[in-house]
């Protein structure tokens, strides 16, 4: 059987962290193909309901990247991701989905070489504990 | 600023007792209307919006059902100003999620007078209707209680009100006192200014003792608190999971119910009756080919996920959904255990009070620095 190579959907802030990726890119810092990026406006715009979406559909983690505190382009839409993270982490919690499949990390636009340690280290550690226990719990059904 | 009127009523004179104050406020011009829960013509007991101090006769505000969350009716009545005083006698779940339709500019607690009634639980509306044509009243449900029983006939009081452990509002301007009062007696509290202006106006003293209350409601709400804690550990043990969930959820037909009668179900339209969830035939035979097949109607988990997202902050835990799902869904804990974990996160309690800003509104630049765990 093959190694298991987890699917982590990543909405990355159009403003730091997807500019991030592009600069990992073009220094071809590589990382991962693991990670399937969907740029957004904002870390801030990402609704719980995108993240519940991606893991019921079977992504093993999700990664939401935006600014650091303080950098947002829109001055405080980081700060709205980051509550509304720790509140989903609780729900998502209490059946079986951790805080370890589940990040938010900031990423500023020039912090390529952060990007690409996020990224391994989140593809690393999911590889790890292995696939999502939602997509076990399908397959079996 | 806390004072009590004993009043003493006769028996099967309750109501003629309640209805006496209700009328002087009616009467004085202390307020324009009152919404207090009524007897109808049909035996049904809903709320009931009284303007004419003659028509009081048919209160009934301690009958144990609560066929509708009176915060939506409430928020209804007081989201724009209507220039009049209004009463509203509401139990303390109703008020909790009443606090919270305030915070968030769905309604306006400035003109008027909340009449706060202490709950020893409701029965789901059949199961009031059922006993209530064997002979339950409001006295025969309140002596029991007080007595510490609240089942008669084999049926109880609904999950969610056996674990409730706020049968007393900590917000209002009067409060009717049935726990810890005397056979035969109910105590009427005012709480703040409003409430001794309204106690003056209804003749009442205000100059008696508490008596047993504060014992008695202590020991009701440990009783409730443990009751609380049993189920949530249960839960917690037993649906763990996104297929347990699912389980759970298994009977659900995504009717909606749960979120129609939900209080603090608070979006005026829902995401999941608009264009978002409407899919084409193209789209849902995508979705099956994935699998080779797929459940419909679709997005059941989602639609209770997103749910507990959206109220987890705000949930009062009357536990209305449960009462209207028509496949007898295990709602109450699901989402009184999402509110737990939600409202322990942030140190938040759903109605507490006024003064507290709801979780997702604030934010700041310094704060919950292990949800990122990285510092610049």
């Amino acid at each position: 059987m093959s190694e298991f190579e987890p699917q982590i959907v990543a909405f990355f802030c159009n403003w730091c962290t997807f500019t991030a990726a592009d600069l990992a890119g073009t220094s071809r810092l590589a990382y991962p193909p693991n990670i399937k990026i969907v740029r957004v406006m904002c870390s801030g715009m990402v609704d719980p309901k995108y993240v519940i979406k991606a893991f019921l559909n079977g992504a093993d983690g999700v990664l939401i990247g935006g600014c650091w505190p303080g950098d947002c382009h829109y001055i405080n839409g980081n700060l709205k991701a980051r509550r509304r993270v720790a509140h989903l982490t609780e729900i998502l919690k209490q059946y079986g989905i951790g805080e370890d499949r589940f990040w938010l990390r900031w990423i500023a636009a020039s912090e390529g070489t952060m990007l690409q340690e996020v990224a391994n280290e989140m593809t690393e550690k999911i590889k790890a504990i292995g696939p999502s226990p939602i997509k076990t719990q399908q397959e079996a059904a | 600023m806390s004072n009590f009127t004993t009043v003493s009523y006769k028996k099967d004179e309750l109501n003629k007792e309640l209805a006496k104050l209700f009328t002087a406020l009616l009467e004085q011009k202390t307020v324009d209307g009152i919404m207090v829960p009524c007897r109808q013509p049909s035996g049904t007991v809903m709320q009931t919006l009284i303007t004419d101090p003659a028509q009081t006769a048919q209160v009934d505000p301690f009958a144990p059902v609560v066929p509708v969350s009176s915060a939506k009716l409430a928020s209804s009545l007081t989201a724009k100003p209507s220039g009049k005083k209004i009463a509203l006698v509401m139990r303390s779940c109703e008020i909790r999620a009443l606090i919270e339709l305030v915070k968030l500019n769905q309604a306006n607690l400035d003109d008027t007078l909340l009449i706060a009634q202490d709950c020893f639980g409701r029965f789901e509306n059949n199961d009031f209707y059922a006993l209530q044509e064997s002979g339950l009243t409001a006295e025969s449900f309140l002596q029991a209680a007080q007595g510490g029983t609240t089942a008669t006939d084999g049926k109880d009081i609904t999950e969610a009100c056996s674990v409730c452990e706020h049968p007393v509002s900590a917000n209002a301007d009067i409060r009717l006192c049935l726990i810890g009062a005397d056979a035969g007696t109910f105590v009427v509290e005012s709480v703040s200014e409003k409430g001794e202006k309204a106690i003056s106006d209804m003749g009442l003293s205000g100059s008696d003792s508490e008596g047993k209350r504060a014992d008695a409601l202590k020991t009701l709400v440990a009783a409730r608190q443990e009751a609380f804690n049993q189920k949530f550990t249960e839960y917690q043990e037993n649906i763990n999971s996104f297929q347990a969930l699912e389980e759970n959820m298994a009977k659900c037909v995504n009717c909606y119910n749960c979120r129609v009668s939900c209080p603090v179900c608070y979006c005026k339209e829902c995401v999941f009756v608009t264009d978002t969830f409407r899919h084409d035939g193209e789209q849902f035979l995508g979705w099956a080919q994935h699998k080779g097949n797929l459940k419909m109607p679709t997005d059941t988990v989602f639609y209770h996920m997103t749910r507990m997202t959206h109220i987890g902050n705000f949930c009062v835990g009357c536990g209305q959904c449960t009462s209207a799902c028509p496949n007898d869904v295990n709602l109450t804990m699901a989402f009184r255990s999402a509110a737990k974990v939600s409202q322990d996160r942030f140190d938040y309690e759903a109605g507490r009070s006024l003064d507290e800003a709801q979780p997702l509104t604030v934010f700041h630049d310094d704060e919950l620095v292990e949800v990122t765990g990285q510092v610049k």
